[in-house]
């Protein structure tokens, strides 16, 4: 399957982009291949033998019914899923060729280049906005005195907030409108300086404006980070995404280029899905 | 019409009403009652003399200064040696322990500590501290003692203040990178910080009027001097309103009283300082 992906973006070149309205792709990204990966919550088994690559510097889309697995996937690129408890992975996920579930690798230090974006926005309540986007290297120690200034307003204008905010950094970022504060969450998600980043329905809790605000910045962070993004909204999916995957029951049924699976899937189960049949 | 129309209250809603009010009147009578006959014989005893003095076997020349000096030094003594402990468990507990079997047997065992008579610490106090430890009935026999006593009621508040951190926010710090302590300290630590130090503050203003382990452990009831060290003999308020009330000369009973109105006078600016503190807290994350 992997090979007739790659065949695809092959075939659609870096002209993929151009197909999608623009959507710029980065080729020298960080690239993510997930190997044989199963993820267990208990006894249960959420994710079942999952293989697929991610484009370095592409957007990736992940579909599917609720329950299927989505979330899992992407919180096992960052090792987040083993946080939770009696939560397991076993298989491989290998970030530009490199083992991430390696006995020898650091999932701090991991997760300082795979960020993540959540649902719901979640700025920290005790910071003010300037705080919250300069939490990330605070808590690493890595914040050095002098460069704050430049890191807050290079990580808020790389979100789209820096006009909106510019005159109360010292505000909390729970006085911000929903949309503003889940761009607030991706400055602080950039201020780390990260390859990848993961969105897990970044868009479920805005309104209309707000999300095409967010769909907006993805197009301008596309091809600088590799990004990865569960949504619900196969328009949206559509919109900002390279490449898509549609899971079902904890397995990937199909992964290919977006406009490919939206006008010609190969598995019936992906038409059923895509045409509105279940889900 | 007649669905809008008042029906008469049932007879039992009147009766449960009439016992409510009367569960919060009486003893709220009686509490005032109280507070007013031994304020009433304490206050004209009560001046600056009474507050600077040591004690005496002239009732009337007689002071509390050693006592309290006493109860500060312990509570302060025993905040400085139950906080961070008490803490430091509830945040391995939360944060560290896996939720395991273990963890179920120490939360129950925390649970039912917190509803040991003192007594009973103050019994462990004098085994451990007094003998063992041969730290004789000194003022941190006494801490260690009140620790004990209070370390159960400030893990239990502030594991309650942890666990009212959202999770999202602990794994937004790790999603960026952090480890477990740096979000501990940058995101769980400052917003779980109200509820632990209110917590604190109630607990220490029980242990400051707490007597009985205290008179286990070895506190004294004539004091003339004031502690000078955590090895130095003390006496509290407590023990001391003990000592005179206990003594059948009606001038003592008077002391009893001013002293009381002083205990009671501390306690409370104890618990203004934990709603101020809380208030605070609160005002600047909002
Ligand atoms: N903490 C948990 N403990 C046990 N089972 C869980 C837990 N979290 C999720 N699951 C189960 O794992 C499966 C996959 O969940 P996941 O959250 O990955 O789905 P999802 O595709 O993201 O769904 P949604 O679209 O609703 O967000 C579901 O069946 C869910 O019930
Ligand atoms: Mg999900």
């Amino acid at each position: 399957m992997e090979s007739e992906q790659e065949q695809e973006a092959g075939a659609l070149g870096m002209a993929s982009g151009s197909v999608l309205r623009g959507l710029p792709t980065g080729a020298d990204g960080t690239s993510i291949e997930a190997l044989g990966l199963n993820a267990y919550y208990g006894q249960k088994q959420v994710l079942r033998e999952v293989s697929m690559k991610i484009r370095g510097g592409c957007v990736t889309a992940v579909i599917g019914p609720s329950g299927c697995g989505k979330s899992t996937f992407i919180r096992c690129l960052n090792r987040m899923h083993e946080l939770g408890a009696g939560a397991r992975v076993t298989g491989r996920v290998a970030l530009d060729g490199q083992d991430i579930y390696a006995p020898t690798v650091d999932p701090a230090l991991l997760r300082r280049r795979v960020g993540m974006v959540f649902q719901e926005p979640n700025p920290f309540p005790t910071m003010n906005i300037r705080d919250n986007v300069l939490s990330g290297l605070a808590m690493t120690g890595r914040l050095a005195a002098g460069q704050a200034d430049e890191i807050v307003e290079r990580s808020l204008r790389a979100a789209a907030l820096w006009e909106e905010v510019r005159d109360k950094l010292k505000e909390p970022g729970l006085g911000l409108s929903g949309g503003q504060q889940q761009r607030l969450c991706i400055a602080r998600a950039l201020a780390v300086e990260p390859d990848v980043l993961l969105m897990d329905e970044p868009c479920s809790a805005l309104d209309p404006i707000a999300t095409a605000r967010i769909e907006e910045l993805i197009h301008t962070l596309a091809g600088k980070f590799t990004i990865v993004i569960v949504t619900h909204n196969m328009q949206q999916a559509a919109r900002v995404s390279h490449d898509t995957a549609f899971f079902l029951g904890g397995a990937l049924v199909e992964l290919a280029p977006t406009n490919r699976l939206f006008t010609s899937p190969r598995d019936s189960r992906t038409e059923d899905y895509i045409t509105g049949k279940f889900g | 019409m007649i669905a809008m129309r008042r029906r008469s209250v049932p007879v039992g809603e009147i009766v449960f009403r009439a016992l409510c009010l009367g569960a919060v009147v009486v003893p709220l009578v009686a509490l005032v009652a109280l507070l007013v006959a031994v304020i009433a014989e304490g206050v004209g005893r009560l001046d600056a003399d009474f507050v600077m003095r040591f004690p005496s076997r002239i009732a009337s020349a007689a002071g509390i200064l050693p006592a309290l000096a006493g109860s500060i030094a312990l509570v302060l003594l025993t905040m400085l040696i139950a906080v961070p402990v008490a803490v430091g468990s509830a945040l391995y507990l939360e944060e560290y322990g896996n939720r395991g079997r273990f963890a179920g047997v120490i939360e129950v065992n925390i649970t039912n500590l917190a509803g040991v008579p003192s007594v009973i610490y103050g019994l462990l106090g004098l085994e451990i501290f007094v003998r063992f430890l041969a730290l004789r009935q000194s003022l941190i026999a006494g801490a260690l003692t009140l620790s004990l006593l209070v370390m159960p009621v400030i893990i239990t508040a502030s594991r309650e203040s942890i666990r009212t951190v959202p999770n999202a926010l602990r794994e937004a710090a790790l999603g960026m990178g952090a480890t477990r302590w740096s979000m501990v300290r940058g995101v769980v630590l400052p917003m779980a910080a109200p509820g632990m130090i209110t917590g604190s503050i109630l607990a220490l203003s029980r242990a400051f009027g707490e007597s009985a382990p205290l008179i286990i452990v070895g506190a004294a009831t004539f004091i003339t001097f004031l502690p000078n060290g955590v090895m130095s003999s003390y006496s509290t308020l407590p023990i001391q309103i003990f000592n005179w009330v206990s003594r059948p000369h009606e001038a003592f009973q008077t002391n009893a009283a001013a002293g009381i109105v002083v205990l009671l006078a501390a306690v409370l600016c104890l618990n203004a300082v934990a709603v101020l503190v809380r208030h605070r807290l609160q005002r600047r994350r909002n």
